[in-house]
């Protein structure tokens, strides 16, 4: 029950726009797409109109770096920013790994943040507790799970009502 | 022109018991009445009241219950095609929504049409109005033509004339936009279509509620509109159209209570309008949508109009004093109505609904149902307040001060 959930534990507004996220929001890291690409995708929230494109480099099983393009609101431009520096660097194993504990944690209150460590993204804990902006902060993780899909061979496991799908690569 | 008495909002809002209610411990202020309004405290006693006392299925009975029913069911017919000024109630059919009636005509009158003939709908029309179109455009090799909007955001008489001609078979577009607020011309394209033998089809979901629509003075041959957005319940829709042309149309669905002889191979349709509904209809809902009527036929469309035109004025006069906000339609106040459609700094309207949400101001955000219309003003999407006739000039203050909030969070001076 939300209500009660609230009446315990009021939601304020700040857990929600903590300081990283408008930074990310106002100043966008790796904006643009890579011309080392080897894999792009993108996907959108049906619902709201927002929209990421990813462009990704990858060498020898390891993302080399990674470019965003789009339009939304601070949520999802925020998560989209942050996770081209988080993925920077990481094995395709381990962006996987990565990704699905971001999503965990967007999607569950209750997600224990002192279990993985997440860096700057842990900001994004507190889109758990407005349900209506989850999507927001999932969208360009379903777009980099598509790419990394792509990349690796394997299928998509997405039960999410946001369509991704890879554009080059 | 009468000046008409100011509305008494108190009395008025005394009457809708939701208004009584808080939102994250702020006084619920209730500005999103394009997407669906609230219900009087009449409207939910009428359903309450039906199934207390009357419940029963409806036309095909020979008890009271079903008696009583019926003569309910069918006296808001009645009810409705006074309300738009219909030559008859077997002209009002219930549907489920503006978009089911939209479909009914797509599905029977826009089936009929063949490669070569075109379809005109406008640049700013909600998806319901656009969607079922492209289908039968699909369906049929007819081909969509659009009047685009002028400088002032406003339907164009001139691309109107320009794309209306000898091969426009149907002509259907929005009365009043969800998103500019602006009214059309209808009557003027009415005029247009008819001298090409086209139908005229108005989607009349935002104009009902708020201005008074009478079809004769309108000219059009079809007209749809929902309860739920002028104070009745969710889950009814109504479609006008003319006696003569609505006779020569075959039915939508079919089944129970739309027929009049069925054998095993074939059926002969009811008469109007029960033709166009088949199966147990929403009964308690239409019910209910007759006290809808009655509150606002009590009020009055005239003082309702006058009052949303106040509102809305006074609203895009206090947000154009803000820096860095947008309105979009009309830039003459008195071209609009009921809709303020904005961005306000680089500041995504999701996040400004999510903090005005904080404050109690429910507004809408995004692309309205309205994506083409978007792409053709240029924004991913907008914010959006809409007034009915329970908003005060205070909820407009409150939105304004909910905007400087925002601003603040996201590092804007006041």
């Amino acid at each position: 029950m939300a209500s009660n959930r609230e009446s315990q534990n009021p939601v304020d507004l700040d857990d929600l726009y903590r300081d990283v996220i408008l930074e990310h929001y106002r100043r966008p890291r790796n904006r643009g797409q890579r011309d080392d690409a080897t894999v792009s995708a993108e996907g959108f929230n049906p619902s709201c109109g927002d929209e990421i494109q990813l462009s990704v480099a990858i060498v020898d099983n390891v993302v080399s770096g990674m470019g965003f393009g789009g339009s939304g609101c601070s949520i999802s431009q925020s998560s989209a920013s942050m996770m081209t520096e988080a993925m920077s660097g990481r094995s395709l194993e381990s962006a996987r790994e990565m990704s699905k504990h971001v999503q965990q944690m967007l999607t569950d209150d209750s997600f224990d943040l002192d279990a993985v460590d997440l860096g700057d993204l842990e900001a994004l804990s507190g889109v758990a507790r407005f349900p209506v902006r989850i999507k927001c902060g999932l969208l360009a993780w379903k777009v980099l799970d598509q790419a990394l899909a792509n990349a690796t061979g394997e299928a998509v496991d997405d039960d999410s009502d946001i369509p991704t799908r890879v554009t080059s690569g | 022109m009468t000046t008409l008495t100011p509305l008494d909002t108190t009395a008025i809002r005394a009457q809708f018991p939701i208004l009584a209610r808080e939102v994250h411990g702020r006084p619920l202020v209730y500005l999103d009445n394009a997407a669906t309004t609230q219900k009087p405290q009449s409207v939910i006693d009428a359903l309450s009241h039906y199934y207390s006392t009357t419940n029963a299925n409806i036309h095909r009975g020979l008890h009271t219950l079903a008696e009583e029913a019926t003569a309910a069911y069918e006296g808001v017919r009645k009810q409705v095609a006074a309300f738009i000024g219909a030559a008859s109630h077997r002209e009002v059919v219930f549907t489920r929504n503006t978009t089911e009636s939209l479909n009914l005509l797509a599905y029977t009158l826009g089936d009929r049409l063949r490669p070569g003939d075109e379809i005109v709908l406008s640049a700013a029309e909600h998806h319901s109005n656009l969607v079922p179109w492209q289908l039968v455009a699909q369906r049929t090799g007819a081909a969509l033509r659009f009047i685009e909007l002028n400088d002032d955001q406003q339907i164009d008489v001139d691309t109107a004339r320009a794309v209306i001609n000898a091969n426009t078979r149907i002509v259907s577009i929005v009365h009043m936009s969800n998103v500019l607020g602006s009214v059309a011309p209808v009557a003027e394209i009415a005029e247009m279509a008819r001298s090409v033998g086209a139908a005229m089809i108005v989607d009349a979901a935002q104009s009902a509620p708020h201005i008074p629509v009478n079809v004769d003075d309108l000219g059009v041959d079809y007209l749809a509109f929902s309860a739920h957005k002028m104070l009745g319940p969710t889950g009814v829709g109504v479609l006008w159209g003319r006696q003569a042309l609505l006779a020569d149309l075959d039915p939508f669905l079919g089944g129970g209570e739309m027929i009049s002889v069925v054998t095993r191979e074939e059926s002969s349709w009811a008469a109007l309008p029960h033709k166009f509904e088949a199966g147990t209809p929403n009964i308690a809902d239409v019910i209910a949508f007759g006290a809808a009527l009655e509150f606002l036929n009590d009020v009055g469309m005239d003082a309702i109009a006058a009052h949303d035109a106040e509102l809305t004025h006074y609203a895009v006069e206090q947000l154009s004093r803000l820096e860095g906000l947008d309105i979009y339609g009309p830039s003459d106040p008195a071209e609009r109505s009921a809709v303020v459609a904005f961005n306000y700094r680089d500041i995504h309207s999701h996040d400004i609904a999510t903090i005005l949400d904080r404050a109690g101001i429910a507004v809408r955000a995004g692309h309205h149902c309205a994506q083409p219309l978007m792409r053709t003003l240029g924004v991913p999407a907008t914010a959006r307040a809409s007034f009915y006739l329970y908003n005060e000039r205070s909820e407009v203050d409150a939105l304004v001060d909910g905007l400087l909030e925002a601003g603040e969070r996201f590092g804007f001076d006041r």
